[in-house]
């Protein structure tokens, strides 16, 4: 490899007697917001990943435009785990106001990087300190004096250059890739990275075992934020409407659709073939939604939990009026403003059951970038097929931060666009009746406004309707309408993506999981197997549940479900829909506002174990 | 869905006879003056011969928003969520421009609990012909003010309203409207011709009609006229007891004052415009609805038109062919699209 590396381990002589840490560290970087920080943590993650090293991103973010405490933790993984760890070894301390607290939570054997005008006190001795003569490097004339707090991030990115082995020239793609080729702002920044790691190589003695080297696990993989692979999603599966109301942590989502539509969608001249559209709340998103998914159009909002409650009545008639739209909840923790930057799955149950009356919807289960993508799609045939509000769980985690994947497969199916009859439908049936359940699957035929049959139309209500669509208030039709609606339910559990199991012979225990709590017990399924207990696995990916979830958990003595809030929401559900089975399911569910770790989970299901 | 019956008359350019412009027998309160207005609805567009096929009907919720269901049968008819019609409009029409949106929603759904939607529909435009049937009172709730009581109206439900009203005509003008009218619904021919201008507006045309209110508007203040007694006023609360009645007609010349007797006795004024009123001026237009709201006068007519501000489709600048309309080929990019995003981001 490059120079650098065996400058890195000439140097690390002098500490020999620690053994190299390679690829399996974390670094937090502890900024105020609003400094900038993001483009240089983005920076390395990218480096290092470009390195071949398994890595991911979590931005701990405050609700704030700037000043307030955040923390990025960057994980380096040679294993690929991709879970919050709880500790990071390296910590870029370049908030005042955090630096005693972040500096106590480093581990022994720690490293604190910090402009060396900070007022840190040292209060730790068994931690490795470098101070930064941060000033030195961004007081150059060609950077604004404004632009000096920006720049100033830059020079953590060129120290830990230097000090892990990143190799510098990935900085500069990086770079290049972040700042859309305009080179004059990426020279000016690598200038900082490179001036600062040159300073360090001079002027700093390694004394910790934290270094990258290269691997080839990433390699043909990519790097993409949840959200922007679920607005890819929708537009490969043809959203042609989209209105929004702006709420964190789904705003990125209709970002993606705003950057990628124009590229991906434009007509031959040039022209739209969608309408995005920004609302003056969450209702008149979803009004929006469903008064075009009934008119015929692919129609989706993005929205979170505050959005979701503001919806619920809209939520009721799509519903009963069986009219399609999707929406995505990226979750964040409630109730209203809750910890509106901080992630959970706490509206797992509020979602299922949005509206008032007998009320049960669909809802996909993303756990990962790439099933964002898959879902982004396959909610669309799904919501016009079950002609029924499709709803898709995401949260902040998954869809804000960075990870890596495997480049999205290309839809391997056609659209299907359910069950609309044409004029020349109708005149061959002679007529239609827009709730009979004609094929026993409790979805009816549906028309489109516009189709010129004198046949074609019907009145779309929430109220009390006949199989006609008439208006009715008699009790044999509001319970016909009911049982069909259960019906339609039970035919969307053969529809909806199926659970991904993987049986351990001999297992007594399973774990159940679901969207973004994946990595953290894909983790804490490996390290309980090390300590000798083996689990078999079953994830979650929509609702209904499927046939294939009763299988596992008979299969098993006990069943963990694990999950990201307080009250075991998703194992409520699992105990409801299958009260004969309840006794072997247990929950462990933690909500703190940060992703869950493998130490939770292994903690939580080893005391419940031992007990 | 029953094919209407074939009555024998006059067909029009569509070969379609006025039948085939009807919609369920009406449940609303006999006399009611939203039955007045849809009969004007259908006659009116079995007179354009309007395609009902090409019509969508929206509404929210109030006896007014019921009233979809007794017009048009051949035309698709959303009946949405309290006062949030204009949302369902507009994704409607993004996801179809060609199809003619005719919205019904009444004083409550638009001026309390939709006034929100309201303002922002007429913000962006959308192409709607958005009837308010207004008779200032909560009928399906059984007598409740809404927000465009008068002042100093009493009514048996909810006593003395002390708060100002909101003159829905004077919203829409605020909100850059560019078609802003206001009709008596007893007045046939006006409304007649006021909804032929609307439907061939490009963008919102706000068609606020006062509609009384046969059950629930009874002022109490106006006893001595009442011509019923107070015994059986009492009955009126009961709606399964409605008297039957007339509608109240009117027709009256431009320029002139007519007053109304309603259906409890109580009289209204309306102020038919000019013709050679000037409905081009806008701030003229404001303050002569601040006038009438002084002299307590409902003036009628086309208040204000302006055709310069784009519809929300052609600001959306959407295809020719309606977005409901464009085939999976359009819709879903090419595999070699995705594979260059996948590397862009690699």
């Amino acid at each position: 490899m490059s120079t650098l590396e065996i400058d890195a381990e000439i140097r690390c002589g002098a500490v020999d007697d620690l053994p190299p840490v390679v690829n399996d560290f974390s670094i937090v970087a502890a900024t105020v917001n609003g400094s900038g920080s993001q483009t240089a943590n983005l920076m390395l993650i990218r480096a290092i990943f470009k390195m071949g090293i398994p890595v991911n991103g979590k931005n701990l973010f405050p609700s704030n435009i700037s000043g307030l405490p955040t923390w990025y933790t960057i994980r380096v993984s040679k294993d690929g785990y991709t879970a919050r760890r709880e500790s990071a070894e390296i910590l870029v301390a370049f908030n005042e106001q955090t630096a005693e607290e972040d500096l106590c939570a480093l581990p022994t054997g720690g490293v604190c990087i910090y402009p060396e005008d900070a007022k840190l006190q040292r209060t730790r001795d068994d931690v490795t300190y470098y101070p930064l003569p941060v000033k030195q490097f961004v007081s150059a004339p060609e950077i604004h004096p404004k632009m000096r707090d920006k720049f100033a991030t830059m020079v953590y990115v060129g120290a830990l250059v230097e000090l892990l082995g990143i190799d510098p020239e990935e900085i500069r793609a990086a770079l290049t890739h972040h700042f859309h080729g305009k080179m004059g702002v990426v020279d000016l920044n690598y200038g900082v990275v490179t001036a600062v790691a040159d300073w360090v190589r001079e002027n700093i003695v390694k004394d910790d075992p934290y270094r990258v080297e290269r691997m080839n696990r990433t390699d043909g993989m990519v790097l993409i934020e949840g959200n922007t692979a679920g607005a890819l999603g929708a537009i490969f599966g043809g959203v042609t409407v989209a209105a929004w109301y702006p709420i964190t942590p789904s705003t990125s989502l209709i970002d993606a659709l705003n950057e990628y539509l124009p590229k991906l969608r434009s007509d031959e001249d040039g022209g739209p073939t969608w309408a995005v559209i920004q609302a003056e709340d969450e209702m008149a998103a979803i009004g929006m939604v469903l008064g075009a998914g009934w008119a015929g159009a692919r129609a989706m909002s993005a929205t979170s939990g505050p959005g979701i409650s503001l919806m619920t009545e809209f939520a009721g008639l799509g519903y009963f009026a069986e009219v399609p739209g999707v929406i995505w909840d990226v979750m964040r923790i409630g109730p209203s403003t809750g910890l509106p930057t901080r992630v959970s799955q706490g509206d797992v149950l509020a979602v299922y059951v949005l509206g008032h009356g007998d009320i049960r919807h669909v809802c996909l289960l993303p756990g990962s970038v790439a099933e964002c993508f898959e879902f982004g799609y396959a909610a669309f045939d799904l919501t016009e097929r079950l002609q029924t509000p499709v709803f898709v769980l995401s949260d902040l985690d998954l869809g804000m931060n960075l990870w890596m994947t495997e480049p999205f497969a290309y839809p391997n199916r056609p659209m299907d666009r359910g069950k609309v009859l044409s004029a020349d439908d109708l005149r061959r049936l002679g007529g239609f009746k827009r709730f009979e359940d004609v094929d026993n699957d409790g979805i009816g035929y549906r028309t489109l406004p516009g189709t010129e049959h004198p046949l074609a139309a019907y009145f779309a209500r929430g109220t009390g309707h006949t199989e006609d669509a008439v208006y009715s208030e008699r009790p044999d039709d509001w319970e016909q309408n009911l049982a069909r609606l259960e019906r339609k339910h039970d035919t969307a559990r053969t529809l909806v993506p199926r659970p991904l199991v993987e049986m351990v012979e001999g297992a007594t225990v399973g774990v159940i999981t679901y969207g973004s709590a994946r990595p953290a017990v894909y983790e804490a399924r490996d390290q309980l197997a090390r300590q000798g207990m083996r689990t078999s696995y079953l994830r979650l990916r929509a609702l209904p549940l499927e046939q294939s979830l009763r299988e596992f958990i008979a299969a098993h003595e006990r069943v963990y479900v694990v999950e990201l809030n307080h009250d075991g929401q998703m194992c409520q559900i699992v105990r409801m829909e299958l009260p004969d089975l309840a006794a072997r399911v247990r929950s462990v569910a933690h909500c703190d506002g940060l992703p869950l770790s493998a130490r939770l989970v292994v903690d939580a299901i080893q005391e419940q174990e031992n007990t | 869905m029953a094919v209407e019956a074939r009555t024998s008359g006059k067909a029009n350019r569509l070969g379609l006879e006025k039948a085939d412009y009807r919609g369920n027998v009406s449940t609303l309160c006999a006399g009611c003056g939203h039955d007045s207005i849809s009969s004007q609805i259908m006659s009116v567009a079995f007179e354009l011969s309007l395609a009902p096929h090409r019509i969508i009907k929206m509404s929210g919720i109030g006896c007014s928003s019921k009233s979809p269901a007794y017009f048009m049968n051949r035309s698709h008819g959303f009946n949405a969520v309290h006062g949030r019609m204009p949302s369902v409009a507009t994704g409607a029409t993004l996801a179809n421009h060609s199809l003619l949106a005719i919205g019904v929603s009444g004083d409550g759904d638009t001026g309390s609990i939709g006034l929100g939607q309201f303002k922002h529909m007429l913000r962006r435009n959308v192409p709607l012909v958005y009837i308010i049937e207004n008779n200032g009172v909560y009928g399906l709730t059984k007598g409740q003010f809404s927000a465009t009581a008068d002042q100093g109206q009493t009514l048996k439900y909810a006593g003395l309203n002390e708060l100002p009203p909101i003159d829905l005509c004077i919203e829409a003008l605020v909100a850059d409207c560019g078609f802003v009218a206001r009709s008596f619904a007893g007045d046939a021919k006006q409304v007649r011709s006021l909804l032929k201008a609307a439907i061939s507006y490009q963008g919102t045309a706000v068609l606020d009609i006062i509609s009384p209110c046969v059950t629930f508007n009874n002022h109490e203040d106006s006893t001595k006229s009442y011509p019923y007694g107070k015994q059986h006023e009492e009955q009126l609360h009961d709606i399964t007891v409605v008297p039957k009645r007339e509608e109240i007609m009117v027709d009256y010349e431009p320029g002139t004052v007519r007053e109304v007797a309603m259906h409890d006795g109580s009289v209204i004024q309306l102020r038919k415009l000019h013709e050679e009123y000037d409905p081009t001026n806008r701030m003229e237009a404001l303050r002569l609805l601040d006038g009438a709201q002084a002299s307590q006068e409902f003036v009628t007519g086309l208040l204000y038109i302006n055709e310069s501000r784009p519809p929300l489709p052609k600001l959306a600048r959407l295809p020719q062919t309606p977005l409901a309309h464009l085939p999976a080929e359009t819709l879903r990019p090419s595999r070699e699209a995705l594979e260059k995003a996948m590397t862009e981001l690699g």
